[in-house]
């Protein structure tokens, strides 16, 4: 009898303590202050959303464990040398077991140095730049299309509408935007546009009126480029103001943002290069829906998802498929789960590349152009206009103004 | 019209901005030998002072700047009484000290505020348009505020007693003192009128760029540079250095791009030390 009890106590015991709840926790910095706060906590917004809806299901399983999810984050004020001691102190002293990066291709940059060093997954998102991939790397994993994608989209849109356009690249000097202008302009010279003018501005930059004296004396049609929300929404409003005559204004990662109705006036017809929208519709293999997913982040926000939070929150669901397939949340075995990842979920596929050379950078994702438009009441909307197959489309404005 | 000579406009415009912002600082230097640190960090609470008058009450931005203006004036006077009046006189060295401490906290306070995200001041007039080039309402009502209210200063400081005692205070502190005017109620009169100024610098530009609270040090480097070309103690020499700038800024633009300013910018600021070591205008006479 007493052999059956302690039998039946040590059932119960390895019953509980398998499925006892383990917590992985996650790393990451957010820009709560500085120049790409707005963006940033859009990305946020979709980590935190699926780390939410992880937990309230009681977690997820993996190798016969249940594992909940726990963040540990701090603010690196949009400055790279504040990602550098961060990501650091995440590794050494909170103890991340997985890595997700800052938002921007700088801060990435920076902090893919860190968890390199410490042999520490990382998952990026919100970088574009595909440099950082092509630096020697193991346990980088990169949920954007990377940057020289950006732009093919416009021009092909604008291809089919005006393939006589005359173009000005107007760009921030900083690293995504050169990453995603300068192979632009090489596209839109293959495509056989004329490309007017280019020139670079400084990060932080607010006064564009010498830059838009420039783009009136060039005779360009169309205007491409920005850079993030501050100065992207800044040349779009200083734009309008100097009614520069543009048939197409396409600006990166501003007019994504649901910020953007603010500006009014200024945002009617303006075109951005987009990871994904609401209107997207994917065979889904794994995860929720497009639709699920807007649907609950518009009931915990009250906003709109942007790119940046669909990024945010495929992040997380890709590392959960990872350690799904490795059983458990052993670095090694999920880097292999990551690296044969070839999936479609609610954001489109994701696909890592396994080549040395470009360890981690993204191969399976594409790029869609969405436009602001007004719909018939004259609410601003933001309407998915190419390619054409994607999903629910609306037709490309042209000209706007 | 050519795109050069619309860059020249546009920059003309924005030029009696800078002008306006350097007539405070050299306002201050020029009387009491005090180089105002704290300059940048006034014109960047300028800024938030229009966005939140703005914000509360719905009228003519423009009309925000007489309330912006006296709450300068009377912030100047606080710091004065605070961080300046028992430095002046003494080594430049504390006055430098003295209001860089100033200006830490305030930019430490504002980040804690409104931390460093972009603001920006929702309103704009109708601007005028010429050929393929159009001039915002904004720029054109901010540059004319600034030339009238450096006008207004010249009247102030050559036809009202303050004044003038103001003027003789700044030619030598010691006879205007033997003369019967109290030296200290003229310099706190003067720092409270070169922060109101630097406050409405900060507002007009409000106007025209999105702000944080750390936009104040770009046109405090550039109101050093203006002070230093139009002579210290030279207020509306200032506003016209201030104008030859932002012309400088617009020839120059339509042919190098636009990072390449701050260094021509800069070039400027060490020929004219060299050159013109009492300014263009000249220094203030004893």
């Amino acid at each position: 009898m007493k052999q059956v009890t302690l039998l039946a106590l040590l059932l119960i015991l390895l019953v509980t303590t398998g499925f006892a709840q383990q917590t992985i926790t996650i790393g990451f910095t957010v820009s709560n202050t500085g120049a790409l706060n707005v963006d940033s906590t859009e990305q946020y917004r979709g980590f935190e959303l699926w780390r939410d809806q992880v937990n309230a299901a009681g977690g997820f399983k993996a190798g016969g464990k249940s594992y909940n999810i726990k963040f540990a984050k701090y603010d690196d004020e949009s400055n790279s040398k504040r990602v550098q001691q961060l990501y650091t102190r995440l590794i050494l002293e909170d103890k991340a077991d997985f890595l997700f990066s800052p938002y921007s291709s700088p801060l990435t940059a920076t902090a893919a140095v860190v968890t390199e060093q410490y042999g520490k997954i990382m998952l990026t998102t919100g970088a574009a730049e595909g440099k950082t991939y092509t630096l020697g790397n193991h346990f980088l994993f990169q949920m954007f299309a990377p940057g020289p994608e950006y732009l093919k989209v416009a021009l092909d849109a604008l291809k089919a509408k005006d393939p006589k356009a005359t173009i000005a690249f107007v760009y921030e000097d900083a690293s995504f935007s050169v990453a995603v202008v300068t192979p632009a302009k090489a596209y839109a010279q293959q495509l056989g546009f004329n490309v007017v003018f280019s020139e670079a501005y400084a990060p932080a930059t607010t006064d564009f009126s010498a830059i838009i004296d420039k783009v009136i004396n060039s005779k360009a049609t169309v205007l491409m480029g920005g850079g993030h929300y501050a100065d992207g929404s800044t040349l779009a409003r200083q734009l309008y103001g100097h009614k520069v005559p543009l048939k197409m204004l396409t600006l990166l990662v501003a007019p994504d943002s649901p910020k953007w109705v603010e500006l009014g006036d200024a945002a009617v017809g303006i075109t951005v290069p987009s990871q994904w929208a609401p209107q997207s519709t994917f065979k889904v293999q794994y995860g929720p829906s497009g639709a699920e997913f807007a649907k609950a982040y518009v009931a915990k926000y009250n906003d709109a998802p942007s790119y940046e939070s669909a990024g945010g929150y495929a992040c997380g669901l890709i590392l959960q498929r990872a350690i799904e397939q490795a059983g458990g949340i052993d670095s090694a075995k999920v880097a292999d789960a990551l690296n044969s990842t070839d999936i479609t979920t609610f954001y489109g596929r994701t696909k890592f590349s396994t080549a040395a050379n470009e360890h981690g950078l993204q191969v399976g994702h594409a790029m869609i152009l969405a436009q602001w438009q007004q719909d018939k009441s004259g609410k601003l909307v933001k309407e998915l206009v190419w390619p054409l197959a994607v999903g629910k489309n609306a037709n490309l404005v042209y000209p706007i103004r | 019209m050519s795109g050069i000579l619309a860059s020249m406009i546009d920059g003309l415009l924005v030029g009696a901005v800078y002008g306006l912002a350097a007539m405070g600082l050299s306002l201050i230097w020029g009387v009491m030998d005090v180089i105002n640190l704290t300059h940048g960090s006034m014109i960047a609470l300028g800024m938030f002072a229009m966005y939140l008058l703005f914000g509360a009450i719905a009228t003519n931005a423009y009309l925000l700047l007489v309330p912006v203006m006296g709450a300068g004036l009377v912030l100047g006077i606080v710091v004065y009484w605070i961080s300046v009046h028992r430095v002046v006189g003494r080594p430049m060295l504390m006055s430098l000290l003295s209001t860089f401490a100033v200006n830490m906290m305030v930019i430490g306070i504002g980040t804690a505020i409104w931390s460093t995200s972009p603001y920006n001041v929702n309103f704009s007039l109708p601007g005028i348009t010429i050929g393929a080039y159009t001039f915002t309402g904004n720029h054109i009502t901010a540059a004319i505020a600034a030339v009238v209210i450096a006008l207004a200063l010249q009247l102030f400081l050559y036809r009202t007693r303050t004044g003038k005692a103001i003027r003789a205070v700044a030619d030598n502190r010691e006879a205007a003192e033997l003369m019967g005017i109290s030296t200290t109620a003229v310099l706190t009169i003067a720092f409270g009128i070169g922060i109101a100024l630097a406050g409405t610098s900060g507002a007009l530009v409000s106007t025209l760029f999105p702000f944080t609270i750390l936009s104040g040090a770009t046109y405090q480097l550039k109101s050093f540079v203006v002070t230093i070309l139009a002579g210290l103690g030279r207020p509306f020499g200032a506003l016209l250095a201030g104008v030859l700038l932002g012309l400088l800024e617009g020839v120059v633009t339509p042919f190098i791009a636009v990072s390449w300013i701050p260094l021509i910018e800069f070039g400027l600021f060490v020929v004219a030390l060299v050159a013109f070591p009492q300014g263009i205008f000249g220094r203030a006479t004893t």
